[in-house]
């Protein structure tokens, strides 16, 4: 058993169609800590200390998020600028998250289609979460495949609740430690059908790390 | 009475026409007041040199009330960290000065124990006008300010054992005539305070003035060992008492809230202490400046000093006048030349040994002229001690006389040195230095200051923030309740009414950076703040209110910031009221930031319309302006400003053809998202409401 932790930052809540879900089933999983970070940092002071100590107390650290402007929204940001502090995540002595997992949940407006270097965002997901997957790098943690919903405006109920179902079993490969839906099957792409955004290094590296970490 | 009120008239007079005259002229106060007496005295001859000598010695309180007031300002902490400059940099001067000054004599011809003795009474600066003068230009927190106080303070402990070393200098030839008189005056051990009224130019009169001051003498007759044994129990009474017994005292006329008692408490303190002081032939200017010591600490400190400060300034100029009256013009007259020969050189020898003496003890630069230049005049212990000297026969009367118009006319010119000191050292430095950084003390002494008016829940809270940001903070609070609570606390809260200009002032208004109006009256905080605008048009106001019709006010009175008292805290009630009804945090958190903007915003619109002189009930303008902001908040707060879509659901970069059909497929849902300004909740537009879209579109925001 592992514990999982999950970080949700979604700025708007109310208007939140996939997040939101996710995040309150993830919530109900044993073996998951699911955080609000809006909720519980609504005026951005983070509590370094003890978000540090959270993350010391768990074996994987799921982020889970909308991508904002290729990134993640501003408190994930700040958290990220804070809690990752030198002599702790990186740096001298900063080995306290070394051999963890990180895993992104992302929800991403745009068809895969557009996340490509003849679409309109100009270069595919992975490309895009590298700033993310360097971070894990540094920290000495390893880089699961991301989970990524594309084409989130679109996506109708099923498709909706297909996409959690996925992200509650991705928590629980985690959990248990062994493979995932993911492992092997590359991220889910888009709308319909296309596996593209799985293929490739982002696949091979997503099996090569979670074969790692058990 | 008439005469007493035509005597009041008089000098009143002379110091309302002259001193604004010489500041004005930039000649400073002191000077004003010495030409004052010049004129109601030689010149017009409005004033007999017995009315003067009468006057003088009643004025020397004015002295007293100095070195209590300096005494106020210095704690027992800073006073020990003084020490070595205080008996160093002191006593090198005092010896310095008596024995060069008293070889001067010699060479001049004197005998040995007349040149001793003038060595004594010239070696003495004056810490009246030294102290006056260095708080009117504000050169007391200077290095040299502080050198200079040292060295005064240590004149004047010198001055005890001078008083008893003067008498036994009497001279032979003299002594037959002093022992008709001594027979007179039983007992010889007159006290500084009888001696002083002796007064100037007339020493002869010395001994008139001790025989009534003696009869209230506890020593007078008695062997040392008994004088040395009452004089410890004075200072133990005074150290005691104003530890222990003077805050209850306070505290307890404070409870009263009668302002006037306060004053007579404050009075009664200084008077008590002097007569203990001159009771047991010790300095009452140090008795009371060590009683000022013991206060510096007490939350009354800001209160003693406004009270005092004008009791202090007119008995100073008085005593200021006194001097000037008292110069003897005919016998300046008859040996001009010699008088003010014998001046300069006094002068001259005073400046070079303050210059050494401040070289051996490290001041420096525009500092080590301040003290050279403004401590080399003789001072009015000069006059006691001539006056001792008469009436011991230490000295012949011819020479007195003389001695007594060097200390006047060294006096008088003073003023002129500092002039000196302000128009020549100060500039030069000042090219000197040419924009050299400023070392660390200096930053911290520039560094804003704040006065909080009003030390109850409100200010507590402001004083706390300031306070632990390295701000330095000074409190005034009315409410005697209140202080003692803080004090619990280690608080330090001074007592006062801080809508009083005076205790503003003694609570340093004059150098502030901010004052913050934290007091729960409305009537007094605007008097307050147009009084603070009208003396500092340069300050920064942040002044609590009570309600809008408050604002209003503080906003014309001249407050910069203002502060419903109760605003903020309703609005984190509001905060907390929408997340317990189910709201997020963080979308609760945004809706009370546009309603506080919102709000803040319709108020400034709102003062433009309100008028003082017409009930807001009866002002139309205002009341439709309100209810139209009352509509456009409601409208603000619906239309979903609270969180605005970070981007638009569904948007479409061109030239992402493969995005196209989709796009076209999903618009109707989406635009009428849009249109009715992102209203969530519905179940059925679930998809509209749609977080975002993420990466296509920059936040609303």
């Amino acid at each position: 058993m592992s514990a999982v932790l999950v970080l949700h930052a979604h700025p708007s809540p109310s208007r939140s169609n996939h997040n939101r879900p996710m995040f309150e089933r993830a919530a109900g999983l044993d073996g998951v800590t699911a955080v609000d970070l809006y909720a519980s940092y609504p005026r951005f002071r983070i509590d370094v200390a003890a978000e540090q100590q959270r993350l010391i107390d768990h074996d994987a650290v799921v982020l889970q998020f909308p991508f904002y402007w290729y990134s993640v929204p501003a408190l994930l940001k700040e958290y990220l600028d804070r809690v990752l502090g030198h002599g702790f995540a990186y740096g001298e002595g900063g080995d306290r998250l070394h051999g963890k997992t990180l895993l992104a949940a992302l929800t991403a407006g745009g068809a895969e289609s557009a996340y490509a270097s003849d679409g309109s965002n100009g270069f595919d997901i992975h490309t895009l979460l590298t700033p993310l997957r360097q971070t894990a790098r540094l920290c000495g943690m390893h880089w699961a495949q991301p989970l990524v919903l594309f084409g989130a405006h679109e996506a109708d109920g099923d498709q909706r609740g297909a996409h959690t179902e996925r992200f509650v079993a991705s928590l629980q490969a985690l959990v248990t430690g062994r493979p995932g839906p993911l492992d092997g099957a590359g991220s889910r792409s888009g709308r319909r059908g296309g596996r593209r955004g799985g293929d490739g290094h982002g696949g091979q590296a997503a099996r090569g790390d979670a074969g790692a970490r058990s | 009475m008439n005469a007493l009120l035509v005597q009041a008239f008089m000098f009143l007079l002379a110091a309302v026409i002259a001193v604004p005259l010489a500041k004005r002229l930039g000649l400073g106060s002191v000077l004003g007041y010495l030409i004052a007496g010049l004129v109601i005295g030689p010149l017009l001859g409005l004033l007999g040199a017995s009315e003067t000598e009468d006057l003088q010695h009643f004025a020397e309180f004015g002295v007293v009330m100095m070195l209590f007031l300096v005494g106020l300002e210095l704690e027992p902490k800073a006073l020990w960290a003084m020490r070595a400059r205080l008996f160093g940099l002191g006593g090198v001067q005092v010896v310095g000065s008596a024995a060069l000054l008293g070889g001067a004599a010699l060479v001049l011809g004197q005998s040995a124990s007349v040149a001793l003795a003038i060595g004594l009474v010239l070696c003495l600066s004056s810490t009246a006008i030294v102290l006056q003068t260095f708080d009117e230009k504000r050169l007391m927190k200077s290095d040299g300010g502080q050198g200079g106080f040292s060295i005064l303070l240590m004149q004047d402990i010198a001055v005890i054992p001078m008083l008893a070393l003067l008498p036994l200098l009497a001279l032979p030839e003299l002594a037959g005539e002093a022992a008709v008189q001594a027979g007179a005056h039983a007992g010889a051990g007159a006290s500084a305070e009888a001696a002083a009224g002796a007064g100037v130019g007339v020493g002869s009169h010395g001994a008139e003035a001790s025989e009534h001051a003696e009869s209230f003498s506890l020593v007078a007759g008695r062997p040392g060992w008994q004088v040395a044994l009452f004089n410890v129990g004075a200072i133990a009474a005074v150290v005691i008492g104003g530890q222990y017994l003077s805050r209850p005292l306070f505290r307890s006329v404070a409870r009263t809230g009668l302002r006037e008692i306060f004053s007579a408490a404050t009075l009664l303190l200084v008077i008590g202490t002097a007569l203990l002081m001159s009771l047991v032939g010790l300095s009452p200017a140090l008795g009371t400046f060590l009683a000022g010591v013991l206060l510096a600490n007490s939350e009354y400190r800001h209160e003693l000093e406004s009270d005092l400060e004008p009791f202090k300034g007119l008995l100073l100029g008085l005593f200021f006048i006194t001097v000037g009256a008292g110069i003897d013009v005919a016998l300046l007259g008859e040996q001009f030349v010699i008088i003010i020969g014998l001046t300069l050189l006094t002068l001259a020898i005073k400046a070079a040994v303050l210059w050494g003496a401040a070289t051996l003890f490290g001041i420096r630069g525009t500092d080590r002229w301040l003290i050279a230049l403004g401590l080399a005049q003789a001072g009015e212990f000069g006059f006691v001690l001539i006056a001792l000297c008469l009436q011991h026969r230490v000295l012949p009367p011819a020479v007195a006389d003389v001695l007594l118009l060097v200390v006047a006319l060294s006096m008088l010119l003073t003023p002129l040195l500092f002039i000196l000191f302000e128009r020549v050292v100060l500039p030069r430095s000042l090219a000197d230095r040419t924009a050299g950084a400023d070392d660390a003390d200096t930053i911290a002494a520039h560094r804003g200051r704040a006065i909080i008016a009003g030390h109850g829940r409100f200010g507590q809270v402001v004083n706390r923030i300031l306070l632990s940001n390295g701000f330095t903070t000074t409190l005034l609070e009315h409410q005697s309740e209140l202080i003692e609570g803080q004090r619990k606390f280690g608080t330090t809260v001074f007592y006062g009414d801080a809508t009083r200009p005076d205790l503003l002032k003694a609570a340093g208004l004059a150098d502030a950076a901010l004052l913050v109006v934290a007091i729960d009256d409305i009537e007094p905080s605007l008097a307050l703040i147009e009084y603070v605008r009208r003396e500092r048009p340069d300050i920064h106001i942040v002044a609590r209110a009570f309600d809008r019709r408050h604002v209003y006010r503080l906003f014309r009175s001249g407050a910069n910031d203002i502060v419903r008292e109760l605003f903020d805290s309703s609005v984190r009630a509001g905060r907390y009221a929408l997340e317990a009804l189910g709201q997020h945090p963080f979308e609760a958190e945004r809706a009370v930031q546009l309603f506080v903007e919102h709000d803040r915003a319709g108020l400034r619109r709102l003062a433009q319309l309100w008028r003082a002189d017409v009930p807001i009930f009866e002002n139309e303008d205002y009341i439709d302006l309100a209810k139209e902001i009352t509509r456009e908040l409601e409208r603000a707060m619906q239309g979903g400003d609270i969180e605005p879509e970070r981007a638009r659901p569904g948007w479409r970069p061109s030239g992402n053809t493969r995005a196209g059909p989709e796009s076209s497929e999903d618009r109707g849902p989406r635009d009428r998202a849009g249109e009715s300004g992102g209203e969530g909740g519905a179940e059925g537009s679930g998809d509209d409401k749609a977080s975002s879209p993420e990466a296509q579109r920059p936040a609303a925001t």
